[in-house]
């Protein structure tokens, strides 16, 4: 975000920056006019969201009709039912009413819980002068470039042995864990910013690191919780990898390994595919619609800033 | 679920407690009790398990004797597992580049038109959608329905897939894209292009805002423009966010199994590392052929994350 915000901005007066903008404004104009470039972005446009479209005109057109002929046709006749979802959402053979509760019950959790306790260790490592302190930040940071892969067989092995394998705190933990390195290494960047005046002031005031903690730090920290908190959310929401792992059962697994299920067992009935794919597209969607302005905050503040 | 979330709270705050009442702790105590948690869970779900998986790499498919590198020579020599070296090879090379070329020559693109808001949602958005929704997307673009012999086109049954369906309307026959090596896997590579170009265009368009408005001028009263602008100005002012979105592109691209998986099943020699790990940790049970496979992966990562942990450095030396 602070790529964005280095343009150059008022000090010279509102008149000369607005002329400026517009001038940039005509000289857009005049490379967008381009008609090789603006059929390319169309193109790209279009390659880019019919994909999309045509399975979801698909998830309302009746069986019938899908197996018959190509979604593009459903123009010319517009028959519209919303029976695949009624199968697909309550029938017992594929259930993801129940997979959709599932979902929302491992990927709560799954996000509260690593953001607060980066939140501390990320406090620590920005504020509480220890010895050996840029060391292991440097080892927490460095554990990112773990994949997950490594990790698998030697925790379910462990949750086994714990008894605790096929439920959701296994879900829960593993995400969790699989969160920190990058949970930590992002919102300490955020806190390190935070000017060591207002911290000072606060201890002069004679407040603990607690205090300083929650009075000081944490409402300047919302924007950066927002959008890892949706990073998370999306990654925990769409993840199929610890899902088929540590919760492959009814009980416990959530949407994408039920979506994943049914392309493989029954990859030809598009009327339930589509519909399933759409049940499990539609919170990600709706969240990503809705916060979009978080989600690029933070995917700025992760990648370009470092 | 709620109960869980409770359970934390309570648990955090009852330390953060204690931390706050013992007023004369000394400073390395108040980092102990705020880093305790991270650690734990660190040591217990990273470092352990990591360093237990590298051993098992040595073991047998099950973990009984110990074998040496035979699971290594294995991946590196057997055609079976060549190929999805090579795959992988091909994945971690084409992804990144095309992904980031198509989101530059895209955020240059909308960059300050009127519907530059919409036009970078629409790029954008396969970004939210989970790997498995958009190998299902991409499934029924490339659905193909057999060719009857003997029976004239008109009868011929109507292809439901769009891929196909635009073959048959140029005239060709339709494919079945998803079968025939060595095709089918730059087919599913199509699809993690789709899903990564937006995060491309993202953050490439960012930087390019962050080019200053005098350096453009300065190039614009030159007498640059249109390619040349982009080829003198753009490219190299964004450089160092082009490394770090190619090398964040190739990272979860080495990672990546849920499209091979949900697509093809890694059959017809599309399968890459990542899913030839959980195909023989999961489903072959060969437990030493499986984390030597995750070794494999965690060992391609490292130097591209080393080499974007040593851009990131300079281009901060830089500023």
């Amino acid at each position: 975000m602070s790529a964005v915000s280095t343009e150059p901005t008022v000090e010279t007066g509102g008149k000369r920056r607005i002329s400026r903008l517009e001038r940039r404004a005509i000289a857009a104009q005049g490379k967008i006019s381009s008609p090789w470039a603006s059929f390319a972005a169309i193109v790209i446009a279009v390659l880019w969201t019919i994909p999309t479209f045509g399975l979801l005109i698909t998830s309302f057109r009746p069986e019938a009709d899908i197996v018959g002929s190509g979604w593009w046709t459903w123009f010319a006749d517009p028959n519209v039912t919303l029976d695949n979802y009624d199968t697909v959402l309550n029938g017992s053979s594929t259930a993801f009413s129940t997979y959709f509760v599932n979902s929302i019950v491992i990927t709560l959790p799954a996000v509260v819980i690593p953001i607060s306790i980066a939140l501390l260790a990320a406090y620590a490592f920005a504020w509480i002068p220890f010895r050996g302190r840029g060391l292991l930040f440097i080892a927490v940071f460095t554990l990112q470039i773990v994949p997950i892969q490594v990790t698998l067989i030697p925790l379910l092995r462990t949750y086994v042995s714990l008894g605790i394998d096929g439920t959701f705190w296994t879900v829960w933990l593993s995400h969790s864990i699989f969160a920190l390195p990058l949970a930590i290494f992002l919102l300490h960047n955020f806190m390190k910013d935070i000017p060591a005046s207002l911290v000072e002031a606060a201890r002069v005031d004679g407040a603990g690191h607690v205090r300083i903690f929650f009075s000081v730090m944490f409402p300047l920290l919302v924007p950066a919780i927002a959008s890892f908190g949706i990073f998370q959310f999306l990654w925990v929401w769409n993840d199929l990898l610890v899902g088929l792992t540590f919760g492959n059962s009814q009980n416990v697994a959530p949407l994408t390994v039920r979506v994943a299920e049914l392309a493989g067992t029954r990859g030809t009935e598009w009327h339930l595919l589509s519909s399933g794919a759409f049940i499990a597209l539609v919170v990600p969607l709706v969240v990503f619609l809705a916060l979009q302005r978080y989600f690029v905050r933070g995917l700025l503040a992760g990648s370009v800033k470092g | 679920m709620l109960v869980a979330i409770a359970l934390f709270v309570v648990v955090m705050g009852l330390v953060l407690l204690l931390v706050e009442r013992a007023k004369r702790l000394p400073s390395w105590a108040v980092a102990a009790a705020f880093l305790l948690p991270t650690v734990a869970m660190i040591l217990f779900g990273l470092v352990w398990p990591a360093i237990d998986t590298i051993r098992a790499s040595f073991y047998d498919r099950n973990g009984q004797n110990f074998v040496g590198a035979d699971n290594y020579v294995q991946a590196f020599t057997q055609n079976e597992f060549q190929i999805v070296l090579r795959n992988t090879a091909v994945w971690v090379v084409v992804v990144p580049i095309v992904a980031t070329f198509i989101g530059l020559v895209y955020a240059v693109l909308v960059d300050r038109t009127r519907f530059e808001k919409f036009a970078k949602t629409l790029v954008f958005l396969p970004m939210a959608i989970s790997m498995v929704g958009a190998s299902i997307i991409w499934r029924f673009v490339y659905e193909y329905r057999p060719v009857l012999e003997n029976v004239p086109a008109e009868f011929q049954p109507a292809q439901i897939g769009l891929m196909n369906q635009l073959l048959v309307w140029l005239g060709l026959e339709p494919q079945q894209f998803l079968l025939s090596p060595p095709l089918n896997s730059f087919f599913l590579i199509v699809v993690m292009i789709w899903i990564q170009a937006g995060f491309a265009m993202t953050v490439l368009s960012a930087a390019i805002k962050a080019i200053p408005d005098d350096i453009v001028e300065a190039a614009r009263l030159d007498g640059l423009g249109g390619l040349r602008m982009f080829r003198f100005i753009t490219v190299p002012s964004i450089r160092p966010a082009l490394v770090v979105v190619v090398t964040t592109i190739a990272m979860g691209t080495l990672k990546v199994f849920d499209i091979v998986r949900t697509m093809t099943g890694g059959n017809f020699e599309t399968s890459v590392v990542a899913n030839e790990f959980y195909r023989q940790s999961f489903v072959q049970r060969n437990t030493g052929m499986g984390a030597a496979l995750a070794v494999i992966l965690f060992v391609l990562v490292i130097p591209i994350v080393a080499y974007n942990v040593r851009q990131l450095r300079r281009a901060e030396e830089i500023r």
